[in-house]
């Protein structure tokens, strides 16, 4: 069971997932505390880690649009957050995938803060409400890396092999 | 089945002899650039290598370019720590295409890309930087990649699984009216596709105003694809992207244009006449959210920024120059000026363009991406109002998420720094 800790519209973009002054920061160990960081309220609860394991964010369409930034998805990946969006613009899908922050394509999902999921194979199912929407499996072609466990032991498998 | 661009590219880049959209390949990396957050690629790169028994090695230094843009001088200890670990990195490794903070050969990395001749018709350039799609300006296939992504480039050479994307093809017709250019134009096309109408597609430019266009305009619409959600954004080669290499570039060696094929698949065709185009203004919060100026005309603005990857060179400092000499910007409104380059910087100081905004009031800034991004150098304070020629107006992306960002033609900011509102440059 999962539970929906944030419900946000379309369009959220990386500038509001992590705002460009906290670039300098890079390394995805020291990313987390900035999550979020102009929802002051917010952060300060992800931070405070309040929320229970099993977080959910929710998102509309085009979720991670804007910046290539990919402190956007480790400062996310540091909370062990699932990304359920409505979709997700390119980077952001592709950092995700690259460095393992689960993310699912849910294009009904209908979801409010406090809703408990659960996430299948190739559903999510809304507790509170009792309603099921289907997921839109990801490109085969970013599969090889999801098995990995990321780009970097992918890479890395690439590299030996070519040795 | 004929090829667009992007799939002639893609093809020819993973030594296949076609592709269609869909078709996942491994396409050899021409060029792979980077800003300050090679910081971060090289701690990716490193980790790649760890426990493989090898080296790190970059798969060929000549191929990759790093030019510190984003916060320069750097605005806290932390930026100029990354800075000198990168510095060293680059001297340890053999990149030459190395661009530091400089008056003379420094400046935004989308354009010291074009004018130092790096990328050529044909190329598959990645960069870890969204508006990487700029490059498709001299009709290569271009576009952003994260910084994970950059350490297996810098290790393998190639970018793995890469889907073929499919492409809308744009075609412009008509002459731009007066003070109308092409910001006006992209940020049309992207209020007319929205902020994710073109996702995971390429927009592929043709059309008589498009052979038309300098390859600066040209830049500027293929920087903004990015904010329709496009992968990359595609002007074909043709007669000015090889003027611009050989004459301001400096190149000498061969250059190879890709055009579509004539039965090439295209999943849509927008098409634009800008003969009837007003200026247009993207409104706070979405670059999608555009409006003729008419519908704006008024709005009190305390900052107005002219500048950045998207409207930073010279062609754009000359029209702000031509309508602010003489003038004054509005006493309650201050106006940042950031050329795009350190050449570009030289030039305007040439034509008197630096001299003009100065005796303006206008402030002229070392060239960077400034305010654009929200780190430094012109934060907003709450409840004020900037009107950009940037490429972005995201809730906060001038550092306050109290504030709002309007996204303009240099024309409009030029003439609104004289009334302090948001002004028609046509009414001038």
């Amino acid at each position: 069971m999962a539970k929906v800790i944030i419900a946000l519209g379309n369009d959220i973009s990386t500038d509001d997932i992590y705002p460009g002054r906290h670039m300098a920061t890079v390394l995805p160990s020291e990313t987390p505390q900035f999550a979020f960081s102009d929802r002051t309220e917010f952060n300060a609860r992800l931070w405070a880690r309040e929320f229970p394991a099993c977080r959910v964010v929710v998102g509309g369409e085009n979720f991670g649009c804007g910046s290539s930034r990919e402190q956007a998805c480790s400062t996310l990946k540091g909370y062990e957050v699932t990304v359920v969006a409505k979709s997700i613009s390119r980077i952001f899908l592709q950092n995700s995938i690259n460095l393992g922050l689960k993310v699912v394509l849910c294009p009904a999902i209908e979801a409010s803060e406090g809703d408990e999921l659960e996430i299948t194979e190739d559903r999510v199912l809304n507790k509170t409400t009792g309603k099921a929407f289907d997921q839109v499996k990801m490109p085969a072609s970013r599969k090889g890396i999801m098995d990995a466990g990321g780009l970097i032991p992918y890479t890395r498998t690439l590299l030996k092999a070519r040795k | 089945m004929g090829m667009t661009v992007a799939e002639k590219i893609l093809a020819r880049a993973a030594g296949l002899p076609s592709v269609a959209a869909g078709d996942v390949v491994e396409p050899k990396v021409d060029l792979a650039m980077s800003h300050e957050n090679a910081a971060l690629v090289i701690n990716q790169f490193l980790e790649v290598f760890e426990g493989t028994g090898l080296e790190p090695k970059i798969w060929d230094p000549s191929r990759v370019a790093i030019i510190f843009d984003h916060r320069v001088p750097a605005e806290s200890p932390k930026t100029a720590t990354n800075q000198k670990k990168i510095r060293e990195f680059t001297a340890a490794n053999g990149i030459g295409k190395f661009h530091d903070i400089r008056g003379d050969v420094g400046g935004i990395c989308h354009q010291i890309l074009p004018e130092f001749g790096y990328v050529r018709p044909g190329f598959v350039v990645v960069g870890t930087d969204s508006h990487t799609t700029s490059h498709g300006a001299l009709g290569a296939f271009s576009f952003g990649i994260g910084a994970t992504e950059m350490a297996s480039v810098w290790s393998l050479g190639f970018a793995v699984n890469i889907e073929v994307p499919e492409t809308i093809k744009v075609v412009v017709t008509g002459r731009f009216p007066p003070f109308v250019s092409a910001k006006d134009l992209i940020l049309h096309v992207i209020g007319t596709l929205t902020a994710q109408g073109a996702n995971y597609k390429v927009l592929e430019f043709h059309g008589e105003t498009i052979r038309k266009m300098n390859t600066s305009g040209r830049i500027a619409i293929c920087n903004m694809s990015v904010e329709a959600g496009a992968t990359s954004g595609i002007v074909p080669g043709d007669e000015e992207t090889v003027r611009y290499l050989r004459e301001e570039s400096g190149v000498t060696d061969e250059i190879n244009c890709v055009v579509p094929d004539a039965d090439a698949r295209y999943i849509r065709t927008l098409e634009v006449d800008v003969s009837s185009l007003v200026p247009q203004v993207a409104c706070p919060h979405t670059v999608d959210n555009v409006k003729p100026i008419t519908e704006v005309l008024g709005t009190k603005v305390q900052q107005i920024v002219i500048g950045s990857c998207t409207n930073g060179r010279l062609d754009d400092l000359a029209i702000a120059a031509d309508i602010l000499r003489g003038r004054k910007v509005a006493v309650g409104t201050r106006m940042l000026v950031f050329p795009a380059s350190g050449r570009i910087f030289a030039q305007a100081m040439e034509k008197g363009y630096v001299q003009d905004f100065m005796k303006a009031g206008a402030v002229v800034m070392n060239s960077g991406c400034g305010p654009c991004l929200g780190v430094h150098e012109g934060a907003l304070g709450d409840g004020e109002t900037a009107l950009s020629t940037t490429n972005r107006n995201f809730k906060g992306r001038m550092g306050n998420p109290k504030s709002e960002v309007y996204l303009c033609s240099p024309a409009v900011a030029a003439a609104s720094a004289i009334t302090g509102v948001i002004t028609d440059p046509r009414a001038n």
